[in-house]
């Protein structure tokens, strides 16, 4: 399904990143490229910094080192009263709108209707006009399954609904890379299947993706290169063939046999 | 009881609902335009400010609103800059001073109720902001400040109540609102309880309509934290 090779434009590159909470260092330098349809999968035992990782790309954390570019263009980051942050907020939220983000919780926003909840981003940041971006939530809703429940409250929807919607509001701000932080962790087992998915439609897409995840067969097939993250670092990464079939080092070979008793 | 001298005085204990109403609702008005600011403000626990704003809700928390009304109409009135100022074309009126003491003190609880509302945002919710590109300044309108509101809603009717029951203070300078007017009936012809009681029955059906008026509007803005009845 997927080309080996990279072909299409680089979307999303990331520099010899590094993270420390405290003494503890949590991403020891770890850089990573997508291109234009790539879906990468991000995988690794729990605490090896696969979220910290996927937080630092949008700065929902700062990073104390290396260099984030989106679709080219390079986030300005400088030191700030013991910190690593945006030099021009506007830059960072420029970028951040072109990078959609969903959550292992969803946070969908509460006091917002379904409806509302997608049409926030677009109208109020992309300025696009209402009927407009009611238009796009609509086709948005079809697409996650959802159509008809568009006056619903989050606190109304079960876990799987939520979720969906929370990737059709990340959809809405039209980003040229997605990022998934574990989108089916918090669902309850038979919710699992409707989110995956929507997640698969998108990569048969040709969606750029970033995709946290302990669905290893989920990952098998849907990923163009899987990156295994051992301490925060990049153990090994590969296309889904090799690291699942013929992984190569101890570590991912220990963390396959793991999961596969699962 | 003298129902017929209650009924004869109608029209008094009308216009004194009237003034409980214009007094509450605009203290509680003026309250509001105080507490959004200055919870925000402390949200964000700004040096010096931060200071400042925790004295003011100290002090209007800590004292009797009485207290404080007696400070703003006998208190200021003993300095004659303030009698020779402009001011005093303000402060003359009791009317006024009940004002200024019931908005500072309602300001100050409301301020204490939005800040805890605005603090119990998720987290979540605000990284959700973050993540599409939203400014600070919009999150705390488009989030942070609606979702306060609706979190804020059952406690602030209770704040509403409380201020009812306690511009009762006003009577004590000279302002005619319901108890003022219980106390002139009784006044007049030597009663011993037939105003006070009147008094008592329109606080009651008062705040039996500011309850109900709460919960109807807490069913409409909370309708996010009922579980829908078709699924
Ligand atoms: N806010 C925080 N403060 C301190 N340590 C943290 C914080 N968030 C994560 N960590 C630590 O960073 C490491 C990586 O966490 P995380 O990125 O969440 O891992 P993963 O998503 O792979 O499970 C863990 O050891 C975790 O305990
Ligand atoms: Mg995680």
């Amino acid at each position: 399904m997927h080309g080996l090779e990279p072909s299409g434009a680089l979307r999303l590159a990331v520099r010899d990143l590094h993270k420390s909470y405290g003494s503890l260092e949590v991403l020891r330098g770890i850089s990573l490229e997508a291109h234009q349809g790539d879906v990468i999968a991000l995988i690794g035992a729990s605490g090896s910094g696969k979220s910290t990782f996927l937080r630092c790309i949008n700065q929902l954390e700062d990073c104390s080192q290396g260099e984030i570019f989106v679709n080219g263009e390079h986030l300005d980051l400088v030191h700030r009263k013991g910190r690593r942050v945006a030099r021009d907020p506007r830059q960072l939220r420029r970028i951040r709108s072109k990078l959609g983000f969903v959550f292992q919780s969803f946070n969908l926003w509460s006091h917002m209707t379904v409806l509302e909840n997608l049409i926030e981003g677009p109208t109020r940041i992309h300025g696009m006009h209402r009927d407009e971006a009611v238009a796009l939530a609509q086709s948005l809703l079809e697409r996650v399954g959802m159509k008809g429940r568009e006056g619903a409250y989050p606190a109304q929807l079960s876990g799987g609904q939520q979720q969906r919607i929370a990737i059709a509001r990340a959809l809405a701000m039209q980003p040229e890379v997605m990022l998934f932080d574990e989108p089916t962790s918090a669902l309850d087992p038979e919710l699992v299947a409707e989110v995956l998915a929507v997640i698969r439609d998108l990569a048969t897409e040709g969606r750029t993706m970033l995709l946290v995840t302990h669905e290893m067969a989920f990952a098998r097939d849907v990923a163009s290169k899987v990156v295994f993250l051992h301490k925060g670092l990049v153990e090994e990464s590969g296309p889904p063939a090799e690291i699942f079939g013929a992984p190569k080092s101890v570590r991912l070979t220990q963390f396959l046999k793991h999961v596969r008793l699962n | 009881m003298r129902f017929d001298l209650i009924f004869k005085h109608a029209d008094m204990f009308l216009d004194s609902i009237v003034m409980t109403l214009e007094l509450t609702v605009a203290s509680l008005a003026i309250g509001m335009l105080i507490a959004m600011p200055v919870a925000v403000l402390r949200t964000m626990r700004l040096p010096y400010i931060d200071a400042v704003l925790r004295g003011y809700v100290f002090v209007f928390r800590g004292t009797p609103m009485l207290v404080q009304t007696y400070l703003v109409y006998y208190g200021l009135s003993q300095f004659e800059f303030i009698r020779d100022s402009f001011l005093w074309t303000v402060l003359r009126s009791p009317f006024n001073c009940a004002l200024i003491a019931f908005s500072l003190n309602t300001g100050a609880y409301t301020a204490e109720i939005l800040r805890g509302a605005i603090e119990a945002t998720p987290k979540g919710e605000i990284e959700a902001a973050q993540a599409i590109g939203m400014s600070p300044l919009r999150m705390l309108r488009r989030i942070v400040i609606p979702g306060a509101f609706r979190r804020a809603l059952p406690q602030y009717g209770n704040e509403v109540i409380l201020m009812l029951h306690g511009s009762t203070v006003a009577s004590i300078i000279t302002i005619q609102d319901i108890l003022g007017a219980g106390r002139t009936l009784n006044g007049k012809y030597y009663l011993a309880y037939e105003g006070l009681v009147t008094a008592a029955v329109l606080y009651l059906a008062l705040t039996f309509l500011i309850a109900g008026a709460f919960g109807i509007a807490a069913r409409h803005l909370q309708a996010h934290l009922r579980p829908a009845s078709t699924r």
